[in-house]
């Protein structure tokens, strides 16, 4: 439930982050619940990674499907990746979720070494 | 505090800011560099953010203080806006609003481009291409300098400079809504923010049209042509008019009287027409496309179906993703106007109103020479002018660059213009001399108001008061209205030059070689409701070469031929039939140059291969239609010709050379068919004749056309493999490879990237009956469906309907995509 809870949060809070501000700054808002929901490291890196590649992830495929994917064609191919969106929507995912992982698990070692 | 959990948050940290770091930089990959990818790739700010949703609706409401009064624009099914306003400021302002809506980035980069400031956002040179290169051409050429000189001009007029600002407040209203998700998508991909709007910006787009459209020479390269022809062969290259002509002002009109003497100066055999010496040429790195042209036609009443006048244009140049145009119509109390405009300039540049409509097709005229320069020493401070030293003046133009430091082009400018080459300019045999660019276009010039007067104008007079002031680039005028008038005259500020005056660079140190002044407005002659019924121009020249004024430049001749041989030949004309007129693939260089072609090939000496391509071509029905294989042969053939006749003269130099038109050899083995001069080939001991050439010619290409044969490539279409790049030339931007009919020479002009840019056709009847498409699409954004959609319509030659309607038409139209309601403030 707490991981759950976490993921939950992570992603409403990262959504909001980066409407107001700069594109990372959901990693700020990761970290922030990382510390205040601690978990064990693995656990809070698997719920900062989940959240935002599944924030990202989902937010890319809304976007791609009601754009009937005609510009993530075409940067897949500008990037290059063959011109698959999926790939790009995982790529997309994948940024979200690692820098977020990576924020969660400062978070979670920080609580930790403040006990 | 726990030690070993501190050391690890800190680990982390570091990590996940390197990954934030690593991701919020441009990275370099090949020639180019990538976006910063994760500010990119985020869906919340990204280039996720530019694909717009299929089923977007375009409704909105902005309250803007900028605003005289109040407007909507509904926007067709086409996203083509119609704009009602309370005045005409407003209109403009809208106009500039929905330019930078759906075209902003197209307007910073063409205006970047057109200012010597590709190097700013490109970095010094990106996928091969030096930018730095390209900015220093357009800064030597004096880009900036002359808008500087516009901006002057139509400041000076309060009535232009009020649209101009109105622009500008609409644009840069546009501008400050945007944010980091959403710049428009190039913004995201090259890594820079958009920039307010000036007049200045406005005014380099203009100029921009002038360089593409009067800014074809080939000075230097006639220059070294000079150097290797004896007068006799070079006349014989590159004739002074040519016999198929049939010129813009028909043949038999009576010309104006020389207002200037027109003798070449004295010293123009020994310093000028030398046929010696070589000079330095230096390539430019930009030359306009040769093949920029147009046609326009109008139809009188007597000739038409419907008794009503029918207007007919359609612009050749570069066509590119995002178009060049851009569609619209502009509806204030004192205004009801339709047409396509530039994005990056106000006003509606080819359309209609209730009255009238109008066209233009380009000039073509050489308004573009160079003049040798004697400096005193290497500083440059002072040049030798009419027997004494002048003092230069100098004009700095600084280059910024991306992640460099910058460049500063140290300008000499001179009583001719800037002096666009010299030692500190690219000069690879080390002349050391230095050239000015004397440049119409260098001059201020107020070409909206022509424009905006024509969306204004009613009748005749108010045309002719619309052109009286514009200068360049020269255009043929056309205009047609609902009361039957057509009328086309060539305007523009043509210096007056004696024969071969500019062909070659000219001396510089007095005034002898000199424009001798513009060419008196009279003498560009006008025809208004000829007998013939109808007026029309394809870019030929526009009068026959005993008009007392040299008409340097390039002239095509065979679409304005064929044109009025048509036309001629038309009555109960409908907008069907002026349709298929625009869209005709008809080849007339190909009915003239076949009979020849097929008089010298001996076929008993051909293999079985040879004998099939032969008969591709024989029973080939002269249209260069897509599916059409004999088009594909005859155009090869007929390239082979050419090298086979002239390369070896032309190898005698490995500088830049004109090469001749493709008429010029075609009149050379008509008139000549037994001894023309360039036949034989000097690198061999044979004595080689016309039909020995063009023999030669076909076979050597036919392994070229068993290869294209086997790839499936031997039709028309598939050969030309036409397409609309994007500006940045990115692939997956652009649309490629797209089969097409037409080609040089043809009237439907579409060669691989270049062709038709906008297809007008206007019936001026009592409620007007317009049709019009262009290749390309509304929005400027790669990602929205409006990017390129009406290039499948393009392709075959459809064309829309075009949308002239009123306000409550528009309120109660179906297929709206959004209303967008503008309140002042």
């Amino acid at each position: 439930m707490k991981f759950l809870t976490t993921i939950i949060l992570t992603a409403l809070l990262g959504y909001a982050a980066t409407l107001y501000s700069a594109w990372w700054s959901f990693a700020i808002t990761s970290l922030i619940v990382a510390v205040a929901i601690h978990q064990k490291p693995a656990k809070a890196f698997a719920a900062g990674f989940i959240a935002l590649a599944l924030l990202h992830g989902i937010h890319a495929m809304i976007i791609n499907s009601a754009n009937d994917g005609i510009l993530a064609q075409r940067v897949a191919n500008v990037l290059p990746l063959g011109g698959s969106s999926f790939i790009l929507v995982l790529i997309t995912a994948f940024i979200g979720g690692v820098i977020s992982g990576f924020a969660a698990l400062t978070g979670s070692f920080a609580r930790s070494a403040a006990r | 505090m726990k030690t070993v959990p501190f050391i690890l948050a800190v680990i982390c940290a570091g990590i996940t800011i390197s990954l934030i770091v690593s991701l919020d930089v441009q990275l370099p990959a090949g020639g180019s560099k990538t976006p910063r990818l994760g500010y990119f790739l985020s869906p919340a700010k990204g280039f996720w953010q530019n694909a717009e949703p299929v089923n977007e609706d375009f409704n909105g409401e902005l309250k803007l203080q900028n605003l005289h009064g109040n407007a909507e624009v509904y926007f067709d099914e086409r996203l083509v806006p119609h704009v009602y306003a309370d005045n005409e400021h407003d209109a403009f302002f809208i106009e500039g609003y929905l330019h930078a809506k759906f075209r902003l980035w197209q307007m910073d980069f063409q205006t970047r481009a057109a200012g010597g400031r590709l190097s700013e956002i490109m970095g010094d040179s990106s996928n091969g291409t030096n930018f730095l290169k390209v900015d220093k051409f357009f800064r030597r050429l004096g880009m900036v300098y002359a808008a500087e000189n516009s901006l002057k001009t139509i400041e000076a007029d309060p009535e232009t400079k009020a649209v101009y600002d109105a622009y500008a407040e609409g644009v840069n209203a546009y501008i400050n809504t945007l944010d980091e998700s959403s710049y428009p998508f190039e913004y995201k991909l090259l890594n820079y923010k958009p920039e307010l709007w000036t007049n200045l910006k406005s005014a380099l787009f203009l100029k921009y049209m002038s360089l593409d459209l009067a800014g074809f020479e080939e000075d230097f390269e006639k220059t070294n042509a000079k150097s290797i022809f004896t007068k006799e062969q070079y006349a014989a290259l590159f004739p002074y008019g040519h016999d198929s002509l049939d010129p813009i002002i028909p043949k038999a009109t009576p010309l104006p009287k020389q207002g200037v003497n027109m003798t070449p100066p004295a010293t123009a055999d020994s310093l000028y027409f030398t046929f010696k010496r070589t000079v330095a040429p230096v390539e430019p790195p930009i030359k306009p496309d040769k093949e920029n042209g147009s046609n326009n036609w109008a139809v009188a009443p007597s000739k038409t179906k419907n008794g009503a006048a029918i207007l007919c244009n359609d612009p050749h140049l570069s066509l590119y993703l995002p178009s060049l145009w851009y569609e619209i119509q502009l509806t204030t109390p004192t205004l009801n106007v339709y047409g396509v405009g530039f994005p990056g300039a106000p006003s509606v540049i080819i359309g209609f109103n209730d009255n009238c409509a109008w066209g233009f097709t380009n000039a073509e005229r050489d308004v573009r020479d160079y003049y040798e320069v004697k400096f005193k020493d290497t500083t440059m401070q002072q040049y030798w002018y009419n027997g004494s030293w002048h003092q230069t003046q100098f004009r700095d133009e600084i280059i910024k660059i991306k992640d460099k430091s910058s460049d500063t082009e140290h300008i000499a400018m001179t009583v001719w213009g800037p002096v666009m080459y010299d030692k500190s300019y690219p000069d690879k045999l080390n002349t050391n001399k230095a050239y000015a660019c004397c440049w119409k276009a260098h001059s201020g010039s107020n070409e909206l108001k022509t424009f905006y007067k024509l969306d204004h104008a009613k009748n005749y007079n108010d045309y002719l008061d619309a052109i009286s002031t514009y200068q360049c680039p020269g255009q043929n005028m056309l205009f047609a209205t609902k009361s039957g008038d057509i009328v086309l005259k060539q305007q523009g500020q043509f210096p007056a030059k004696w024969r071969g005056q500019g062909d070659f660079i000219m001396p510089g140190d007095d005034t002898s070689f000199a424009w001798r002044g513009f060419i008196p407005d009279s003498a560009n002659l006008i025809m208004h409701n000829p007998e013939r019924g109808f007026v029309s121009s394809a870019n030929q020249l526009p009068y026959d070469t005993s008009y007392p004024y040299y008409l340097g430049g390039t002239y095509p001749m065979y679409r304005g031929y064929l044109i009025n041989r048509l036309l001629q030949n038309m009555n109960n004309i409908t907008v069907d039939d002026m349709k298929h007129l625009q869209t005709n693939n008809y080849n007339v260089f190909a009915e003239m140059a076949r009979p020849v072609l097929l008089k010298y090939i001996n076929e008993n000496n051909l293999n079985s291969n040879e004998k099939k391509y032969l008969d591709v071509f024989k029973s080939w029905n002269l249209y260069n239609d897509s599916n059409q294989a004999g088009a594909t042969v005859f155009s090869l053939w007929w390239d082979s010709l050419m090298t086979t006749t002239y390369s070896d003269e032309f190898s005698q130099s490995s500088l830049p050379l004109p090469w001749p038109e493709q008429t010029t050899l075609l009149d050379g083995i008509i008139k000549d068919s037994t001894a023309y001069l360039f036949a034989d080939n000097t690198n061999t001991s044979e004595k080689e004749t016309t039909a020995d050439n063009i023999n030669i010619a076909f076979k050597k290409i036919t392994d070229t056309l068993m290869h294209l044969d086997l790839l499936h490539k031997l039709e028309w279409g598939r050969f030309k493999e036409s397409g609309m790049r994007h500006l940045l030339r990115i692939p997956a931007l652009s649309k490629l490879k797209l089969p097409s009919g037409g080609g040089r020479n043809i009237i439907n002009a579409y060669t691989q990237f270049h062709g038709p840019s906008w297809r007008m056709v206007v019936e001026l009847t009592d409620k007007i009956n317009a049709y019009g498409i262009y290749p390309g699409g509304q929005s400027g954004n790669p990602g929205s469906k409006y990017y390129d959609m009406f290039i499948s319509d393009y392709l075959p030659g459809n064309y829309y309907k075009l949308l002239f309607a009123n306000k409550t038409e528009m309120q109660q139209y179906q297929q709206l995509k959004g209303k967008l309601i503008f309140t002042k403030s």
